[in-house]
């Protein structure tokens, strides 16, 4: 999704740092401080886990913290709010499945 | 050792934070707890012009609001912990907060709970979809993070909040392919309405959401008309290729920690709410409510009621006399009675109003179109054809605000001292063009109009929010209140100004008899 460069009431978006972190391996670049969430969003990704049961996947639903559809599992630890957490230099986001980063339908299919 | 305050204020938005800077004005000492890591609420998120008069903060946005609460709180010296997630409240008054890994437990001789309220969803199929958002969440997204919340989205609701998040998806450079609700009427202001339909937003009354599409993620939605039984009338199916899909299906109080604490709550039709006086106390002694948590409502209606439990709270510590009480009270209340006045208010939500308090009828095609037809607007007090530039201010539906009265230093607008009287065109004053007026309604439904300002054409000057800005001697098309193509149009001017605070005044050269037409510019090239 495409980033606000200048806006009509709030004008030109702050400039940042910016920082490389890692999905599910890949090297991407996202400003220093805001939601992983937003620096996925801007990099396309829409889907952050699967659900244990069903496998469905789930996103972005509230923004603010509240709902926890789009934990993942940042830098080993699972169920992290990703739309509330920082990103820093060098984090390593993956997709959560179910509670691990194990894609365990995968890996039994 | 347990940590000890005069006040502990739970949640640090408008009503946590005035109830914060009251009691500090007081000489009571305050701490406010806050799981987000700004304070402020949701306040940074609303970038419209607020509604009402100069006491309430009317005309400016509310992210302006939030930085002048956080200045004062400042001042004050109140003390805000933020990441400070509330996990308990005891009738002890005493709570306790979860910071990083810690619990911590902390006394208190009163405590505030404004904890606001959350959104609400709505189920059908798919709408667990990467690509089905609130419509908070979209806000939180544009206006906090610079980042678009779609490209092409389609909102569900009409109340105030998914007017205004349309509006401002628009701002954002998004497409809203239509706005639908499954109610027969539009449930938010009108003039928040008209300014999307204008732009050409469709609106589907009377429909809901039958399914969001896709796998992996939303690819398209498919809405469909609802009858009197709210079911789905088959063959009335219409589908959009959307990304987004954004709910604005209402809000729900916050109420958990109060009926913990062992408050006494009721169920109401705005949920699930803690029973308290007209100064926010509880049934707990002790501890007391503002903002939403009590009752859905404006945020400027919350910072009154935080003022007020302030107030109510530093006289229940013995900080406050109560004649000091209820001078405060009185002077607080006057001023939230007038927020809570015509069709809007609480006592009103659900009903349909027919007539104003003016006995005008109110337009229909409002309510199940978002515009105004050209034949209702004539009706209105602030519709008038007048030789010369003057203002047409297609203002139809009694709301609490007044600050286009103030802007006109001229006198050509009327409203009274009923802040919620429809503004009058004063025919005998002279306007002279300033557009102060324009820039001063937060509902962006003023207009100066010169029906002729040379032989067989005149001018339209309207209020402009949008990126592009069109330059003088662009060409363009003129758009109607329906947001359809009325004529051919010329930007004569493009004026912006400290004072308008990003409303820029667009005038556009159209034919005379195009003047009571146009409502909004196209360019050429979009």
């Amino acid at each position: 999704m495409d980033r606000i460069e200048n806006h009509p009431i709030l004008g030109a978006s702050p400039e940042r740092k910016l920082v490389s972190f890692t999905y599910n391996g890949k090297l991407m670049e996202g400003f220093e401080g805001e939601p992983i969430a937003v620096a996925l969003k801007a990099a396309g990704v829409m889907a952050h886990r699967y659900t244990k049961k069903k496998h469905e996947p789930r996103g972005i639903f509230c923004a603010i913290g509240r709902c926890t559809d789009c934990v993942m599992v940042v830098d080993g630890k699972p169920n992290v709010r990703t739309c509330i957490t920082p990103l820093a230099e060098g984090m390593k986001v993956e997709t959560q499945y179910g509670a691990s980063a194990k894609n365990v339908e995968a890996i039994s299919d | 050792m347990t940590e000890r305050y005069d006040l502990l204020v739970v949640g640090a938005g408008p009503a946590g934070l005035s109830a914060a800077i009251e009691v500090a004005k007081n000489g009571l000492h305050p701490v406010v707890f806050d799981e987000n890591a700004r304070p402020g609420g949701q306040l940074f998120k609303q970038i419209h012009k607020f509604f009402g008069s100069k006491e309430h903060k009317a005309k400016i946005r509310g992210y302006r609001i939030g930085e002048e609460l956080l200045k004062e709180a400042e001042e004050y010296g109140v003390k805000v912990v933020l990441n400070a997630t509330v996990i308990g409240l005891y009738q002890e008054k005493e709570l306790t907060v979860r910071i990083g890994d810690e619990v911590k437990h902390v006394k208190g001789d009163s405590i505030l709970v404004a904890t606001g309220a959350s959104e609400n969803m709505m189920t059908f199929p798919g709408w667990t979809l990467p690509g089905v958002i609130g419509a908070g969440a979209a806000q939180t997204m544009m206006n906090l993070h610079h980042i678009k919340a779609g490209n092409r989205v389609l909102m569900l609701g009409t109340g105030n909040v998914g007017l205004v998040v349309s509006f401002q998806l628009l701002q954002a450079g998004c497409e809203v392919v239509a706005l639908a609700d499954a109610a027969p009427r539009i449930g938010g202001y009108g003039v928040h309405a008209a300014k999307v339909a204008r732009c050409g937003v469709p609106f589907y009354l009377s429909h809901t959401i039958v399914a969001a599409e896709g796998e992996e993620c939303v690819t398209g939605v498919t809405i469909a008309e609802v009858g009197p039984d709210w079911k789905v009338k088959p063959g009335t199916e219409k589908h959009f290729d959307v990304d987004t899909i954004c709910l604005a299906v209402g809000l729900s109080p916050m109420s958990q920690l109060l009926k913990q604490a062992g408050c006494e709550m009721k169920d109401t039709p705005g949920g699930y709410v803690p029973v308290c006086d007209a100064l926010g106390a509880a049934s707990v002694p002790g501890i007391f409510v503002a903002g939403d948590v009590s009752g859905i409502e404006e945020a400027s209606s919350a910072m009154i009621e935080g003022r007020i439990s302030g107030a109510a709270i530093s006289h229940y510590l013995g900080y406050l006399s109560k004649d000091q009480l209820e001078q405060k009270i009185t002077e607080l209340e006057t001023a939230l009675g007038s927020l809570r006045k015509g069709m809007f208010a609480p006592e009103n939500r659900g009903k349909l109003i027919t007539r104003t308090e003016e006995n005008i009828e109110v337009s229909m095609n409002l309510l199940e179109k978002g515009f105004v037809a050209e034949e209702e607007i004539e009706r209105y007090p602030g519709v008038k054809h007048m030789v010369g530039i003057h203002p047409v201010m297609e203002c139809t539906q009694n709301i609490p605000c007044n600050p286009c009265q103030d802007a006109c230093s001229k006198g050509c607008i009327s409203i009274g001292d009923n802040i919620t009287s429809l503004p009058v065109v004063q025919t005998d004053q002279k306007c002279i063009g300033c557009g102060m007026c324009v820039a001063s309604c937060s509902g962006q439904a003023i207009f100066l109009v010169e029906e002729e300002s040379e032989p067989g054409f005149g001018t339209v000057t309207m209020p402009y929010e949008f990126f592009p800005l069109p330059q003088a001697g662009d060409h363009g098309k003129a758009l109607g209140r329906d947001g359809k193509v009325v004529c051919d149009a010329e930007v004569v001017s493009v004026r912006t100004a400290k004072a308008f605070d990003h409303t820029n005044l667009l005038t556009i050269k159209v034919p005379s008899d195009m003047t009571m037409k146009a409502r909004f510019y196209k360019c050429a090239a979009q």
